[in-house]
């Protein structure tokens, strides 16, 4: 019996060594894939674009393994303090809302988000204006925030990739739809799906709700906070910031 | 007056931190959650209402019809029953916007471009497709007698199928049909997949909204329970009156009917 419970209690020793040597080698970078060309899927599955390799850049600064875990949109936070990983780097704003759940490194890039409509299109973007509109945003943003607060009494539709958002404003079935610029241009409006789109109206600005920039998430009060915000630094100053931008945009995207 | 404020921002803040679940935030939108409610119910049972009409039609084809009208029919349950609904609603939503000719059709308008219509339309011919298998089971284990005697007493085929076969099939699909119902409210989650505020769309909303991971998924599920729960004692009551004939002869003996008999 005693025998017994020694062997249990080494083995479960072991494991637990095992567990926590594994765990502190790899980081676990929770990114989405759907939202190009922050985060895409090439053809035979394997994850690309701005995020991807901003995470694995952040991993090489930080001597640590990358393990990319994929994570729907709306499920991203959840996932972060259900341990699935430990880091988020999917495009996600820092704003106060989100700061009550998950702690932020500093900002790895700032772009603006404005509507799309179809070319020729007039929208009066007030709140009477926009009565009955139909307005696509992906669940779970700041965009859904901002037009939840703006424009309550327009047709809201919330979906679940931005993939989906775009099919349905190809198809007719919304009038507007918001989303990141550079997102836009890429995921949309320059590729033959977007053809007859165009932005529409001016750059949004409501700090509260569409927040202070795009950061790394973690969980509440986790160091990794800080160690992320310096490696941003670090690779912006070494030059792996530049090389990775220039891959995908052809202006700096940091910001200010 | 001020001490109820008090108590009630109190009890705010205790929501907002320490307790597990954000109970407040779920009674502040409760009014949403009825509003998805409605909208569940309301496409499950009219996804029934509309596919149980379909059914009865096809579920006779298939146990009396012709072998190219079974056949036909066959084929149709089977793709419907083969393939997962949220397939079939994928289809219906995002499928058919592909093409211009859709788009440009007299149906795209009114029907094909709303939500609402496309998951109708998956459902009903869905839940058509499992009502018509069963309930052609159950016409086809009529007992031989019944229809017999019918033929003697000199009733068409149409009288008997109104009043013989049809009623006691019902009778006999009656246990199968409200395991149908309650998967048919559970395969309506899909709604929120295409944009729907159902109960589920509406759980997502929350938690979306306020970054949570588990308020709108519990509310919704509280909910779902409830309706399930109802639907259960109605079939129950139901099964109590309507298979009151299929139970051992001693368990109701209070029942006049049974007395007598």
């Amino acid at each position: 019996m005693t025998i017994k419970n020694t062997l249990l209690a080494a083995a479960a020793g072991a494991m637990t060594l095992m567990a926590s040597t594994a765990m502190a080698d790899a980081l676990r970078v929770g990114v989405e894939g759907a939202y190009a060309p922050f985060s895409m899927k090439e053809a035979d599955g394997s994850l690309t674009g701005f995020d991807i390799d901003m995470a694995l850049a952040l991993c090489a600064k930080l001597e640590r393994e990358c393990v990319l875990v994929e994570q729907e949109w709306d499920g991203m936070i959840p996932a972060l303090m259900a341990q699935k990983y430990d880091a988020i780097v999917a495009s996600m704003s820092i704003t106060e809302d989100r700061k009550k759940k998950v702690s932020f490194s500093a900002k790895y890039y700032d772009t603006p988000s404005r509507f799309i409509a179809k070319e020729g299109a007039s929208f009066d973007l007030t709140l009477e204006g926009t009565k009955g509109v139909k307005i696509g945003v992906l669940r779970g943003t700041t965009l859904q925030c901002y037009v939840e607060k703006h424009f309550p009494d327009a047709d809201i539709k919330l979906y679940n990739t931005q993939e989906d958002v775009f099919a349905d404003l190809t198809a007719g079935r919304l009038d507007l739809q918001l989303n990141n610029t550079l997102g836009a241009l890429d995921g949309f409006l320059n590729t033959p799906q977007g053809e007859g789109f165009a932005f529409y109206g001016d750059d949004l600005d409501d700090v509260a709700c569409l927040g202070e920039g795009v950061g790394i998430a973690v969980r509440k009060d986790d160091p990794l906070a800080g160690e992320l915000s310096a490696a941003i630094q670090a690779i912006r100053a070494d030059g792996t910031y530049k090389t990775i931008n220039d891959k995908y945009f052809p202006v700096d995207i940091y910001g200010n | 007056m001020e001490t109820e404020r008090t108590f009630f921002a109190y009890l705010r803040h205790i929501s907002e931190t320490t307790s597990p679940l954000d109970f407040v935030l779920i009674y502040d939108n409760l009014d949403r959650f009825v509003g998805g409610a409605l909208m569940t119910l309301q496409l499950t049972f009219l996804a029934l209402f509309l596919g149980g009409l379909l059914a009865v039609p096809m579920a006779i084809a298939r146990a009396y019809g012709r072998p190219g009208w079974s056949q036909a029919i066959w084929c149709y349950t089977y793709a419907f029953r083969g393939t997962p609904l949220l397939v079939q609603t994928y289809l219906f939503y995002f499928g058919l916007g592909q093409f211009e000719a859709v788009r440009n059709s007299f149906l795209w308008g009114p029907v094909l471009s709303d939500p609402w219509w496309c998951v109708l339309i998956a459902f009903t011919l869905n839940t058509a497709a499992y009502t018509t298998e069963f309930l052609k089971g159950a016409i086809e284990t009529t007992p031989a007698g019944e229809i017999e005697a019918s033929k003697a007493c000199g009733m068409s085929p149409f009288t008997r199928m109104r009043l013989v076969v049809l009623p006691s099939a019902f009778r006999r699909a009656l246990p199968a049909y409200s395991n149908e119902v309650i998967f048919t409210l559970h395969g309506s989650v899909i709604a929120s997949t295409v944009t729907l505020q159902d109960l589920l769309g509406v759980g997502r909303w929350l938690n979306g909204r306020y970054y949570l991971a588990y308020e709108g998924f519990i509310t919704a599920m509280v909910f779902y329970m409830g309706i399930v729960l109802l639907i259960s004692l109605l079939f129950r009551m139901a099964e109590k009156r309507y298979l009151r004939h299929l139970r051992p002869r001693g368990a109701d003996s209070a029942t006049p009917a049974q007395a007598t008999a």
